[in-house]
């Protein structure tokens, strides 16, 4: 795709936003006193900013771009990660559990952990955390700086160091109330930078029927907009359970019901949004125990209308690619600018009726595959009249068959989006990376300070010295983010990265909290066992495992295949779903066995039967959490049967 | 702690919003955007939404603030 010429409306929309961050960072300096000041923000903040920040933070890269991204690729089954693996979690997390983080004034999920098990089983989840944040943070600063590099043309090292010292900047100053802050600044900005993009996508695509109908025509041919091989019923794209419910032949995400539900929506969804210290640190910084259990649900009203602003881009992207509208198609992956010379010098070298040997010159030398005939459309055109090396190279690049899905957000603000619109989207991108970024270091800095630092190196001390060592590790948490960034430039979709690691990681901790808060029986050793053994599990099942037509190596199978899944994202939740049992059984096991080292007075406040029950009753009717979640889940199920 | 969110939201919305208009009237509707004048009508939205904002950060400093 060509870079896109910014006009000076847009810069100056960039820089307002960036003077805005940075000034907030500023203005909130002088009150950061203490390191809880810094790492905790004291407990102040009301439930609506920190709601809006819980959901911000999580809105990173992956959103904006991946869903999109996936979108394209498989339609409103997409929205599964919202209705199915979001909401239900989100609302058990503000009615049951938020009493137990918050009421035992936790500073952090670790932290609970310790106060509820030990501290190895702490040190485990914390050390697991830390390096998850740092290796999340990495790919959604990696995502920006390609998309900066691909949109505006900009320096990819430039874009990344540039936009890490703009976070940096104002977490270093203002700490977490900075980044929860500016978290519900980006929140408007990506829904206001984005909405009128999707508006106008849709209304280009004639409103939502015609665009069903042009789905209809993609699933039944998928591979004439190079989507899938196969072939599916017309709704495989605008029905999200049907084609689910059918098996994993007949949906393009290749996943059965039962791994969504249990893999997807309970073990992965329940694991981040009710264990992962990005989100519930938001939550853990309201202002009272009622702020902390509502911060969730008002997250989880804007999170169930998500899928209109992320997922329906990709949807319009895939509709306009099938009729061809404007001659759209879904943006190809870019061949690197040092294969130009060679595929250009080749299609000059070809003969005009270019035969299979020149094509396939050609396409070695672009190092990507293309398109037969726009390839000889491109060698007769030339022969006929010579065209100018620029001219060929983008006829190449066009011809290339492979999608690069995560450019197709950027594709549509570039097809829509005049001069000042343009300031606008590309700024609400910009916010998204930045908010997942800061949140992802915030996250970070706090665990690291308290729950390794203090924990386990250096105790005792005094606190300006851990305020120090919170500062001091921003700065390096940056820095080992962006040598994840480097590292994650390998992989092509960071949606599916993401989704192994955090698998790896986050589906075995929801067992060990599960059966903390609600099990008294649970001991420390039964805890790390457990914790252990799940992520154990993880790793064997990633090395015996595969997903249909990759090589074994980096995406699992490496011990051998006992197992093909018909796709990736299949293999994840199946994995996620048994490293959660894992854990679970070895959890309990272990518990029997070993004798419980806390009595019931110790446990109260982080059990739920040692624990007594929150009186909600002198709060009015609308504002009682079970209330609002009852409700929310009702919401949410009605959006599925209206999808269904 | 001490900041209004909604001021800085408040007021940076009604900034880009004007910046916005201005494209907006300078320019007219765009062939681009299906030839409507969205940055005329989207600026008007966000200058509105900001003003919303500094309306509600205006009155924030003289109630309590609401869980």
């Amino acid at each position: 795709m060509q870079p896109i010429h910014l006009a000076t409306v847009d810069y100056i929309i960039l820089l307002t936003y960036v003077a805005f961050v940075i000034g907030i960072g500023w203005a909130l300096a002088r009150y950061m006193k203490s390191s809880a000041d810094f790492l905790t923000s004291g407990r102040s903040i009301p439930a609506w900013v920190t709601g809006l920040a819980f959901i911000s933070a999580n809105l990173g890269a992956l959103e904006l771009v991946g869903m999109a991204a996936s979108g394209a690729k498989y339609g409103i089954a997409t929205s599964h990660f919202y209705w199915v693996g979001a909401v239900p979690a989100m609302v058990f997390l503000a009615v049951f559990m938020m009493p137990f983080y918050y009421g035992s004034k936790a500073r952090s999920v670790p932290e609970y952990l310790q106060m509820r098990f030990n501290k190895p089983v702490m040190g485990l989840n914390a050390v697991s955390f830390a390096v998850m944040t740092v290796f999340a943070s990495g790919i959604s600063m990696n995502a920006l700086a390609k998309l900066l590099h691909l949109l505006l043309g900009w320096n990819y090292d430039m874009a990344l160091w540039i936009c890490s010292a703009v976070v940096l900047i104002y977490v270093l100053k203002g700490g977490l109330t900075s980044a929860i802050y500016t978290e519900v600044l980006q929140f408007f900005m990506i829904v206001l930078g984005f909405a009128p993009v999707v508006w106008l996508g849709l209304k280009d695509v004639g409103g939502w029927s015609v665009l069903k109908g042009d789905l209809a025509g993609v699933a039944q041919n998928p591979s004439s907009i190079g989507v899938n091989g196969s072939t599916f019923s017309p709704d495989a794209w605008t029905s999200a359970w049907k084609p689910l419910v059918a098996g994993s032949a007949h949906n393009p995400m290749g996943v059965d019901w039962f791994a969504m539900v249990f893999g997807l929506g309970f073990v992965l969804a329940f694991g981040y949004w009710c264990t992962n210290f990005l989100v519930v640190q938001r939550a853990m910084a309201a202002k009272n125990m009622t702020a902390a259990r509502n911060t969730p649900i008002i997250a989880a009203i804007p999170k169930m209308f998500f899928p209109i602003l992320v997922i329906l881009p990709g949807m319009i992207a895939a509709g306009l690619a099938f009729t061809h509208k404007d001659n759209y198609r879904l943006p190809p992956v870019a061949i690197s600018a040092s294969a130009f010379p060679g595929a250009v010098a080749a299609v000059q070298a070809a003969s005009p009726q270019t035969t299979d040997a020149d094509f396939d010159t050609i396409s070695k030398a672009a190092g990507k595959s293309l398109d037969k005939s726009k390839v000889a459309a491109i060698v007769t055109d030339n022969s006929s009249k010579k065209l100018s090396d620029v001219e060929i190279a983008d006829r190449l690049q066009d011809a290339v068959t492979e999608n690069d899905y995560d450019s197709v957000i950027l594709s549509l603000v570039k097809k829509y989006c005049p001069a000042g619109l343009l300031g606008l989207a590309l700024t609400g991108l910009l916010a998204s990376f930045m908010s997942g970024m800061a949140g992802n270091v915030t996250a970070f800095n706090t665990v690291w300070t308290y729950n390794l630092y203090q924990a386990f190196f250096v105790p005792g001390k005094s606190d300006s010295h851990y305020f120090w060592m919170g500062r001091f590790i921003t700065v390096v948490g940056i820095l080992l983010s962006i040598a994840c960034a480097y590292f994650a430039s390998h992989y092509s979709n960071a949606m599916d990265v993401i989704q192994l690691v955090f698998g790896f990681v986050n589906a075995p901790v929801f067992a060990t909290f599960l059966l903390g808060m609600f099990w008294a029986r649970a001991t420390g050793i039964g805890a790390f066992v457990g914790l252990a053994g799940g992520i154990s599990t993880s790793i064997i099942f990633h090395s015996l495992t595969i997903a249909a037509g990759n090589v074994p190596g980096i995406k699992g199978g490496y011990l051998g295949v006992m197992q093909t899944f018909p796709s990736e994202m299949a293999q994840n939740f199946w994995l996620a779903s048994f490293a959660f049992l894992g854990c679970f059984i070895l959890t309990l096991v272990v518990s029997f066995l070993t004798k419980r080292t806390k009595t019931d007075e110790e446990l109260k406040g982080l059990v739920y039967s040692l624990t007594p029950k929150i009186k909600d009753q002198d709060q009015p009717f609308f504002k009682r959490p079970a209330v609002l979640g009852t409700v929310l889940i009702i919401v949410c199920i009605i959006l599925n049967v209206i999808f269904w | 702690m001490g900041l209004d969110i909604r001021w800085p939201i408040g007021l940076m919305f009604s900034i880009i919003g004007v910046l916005l208009v201005i494209e907006g009237a300078r320019f007219g509707a765009s062939a681009q955007a299906l030839n409507i004048n969205i940055n005329l009508i989207w600026g008007v939205v966000l200058v509105v939404f900001g003003a919303l904002m500094l309306f509600g950060a205006i009155r924030g400093g003289k109630k309590p603030p609401t869980s």
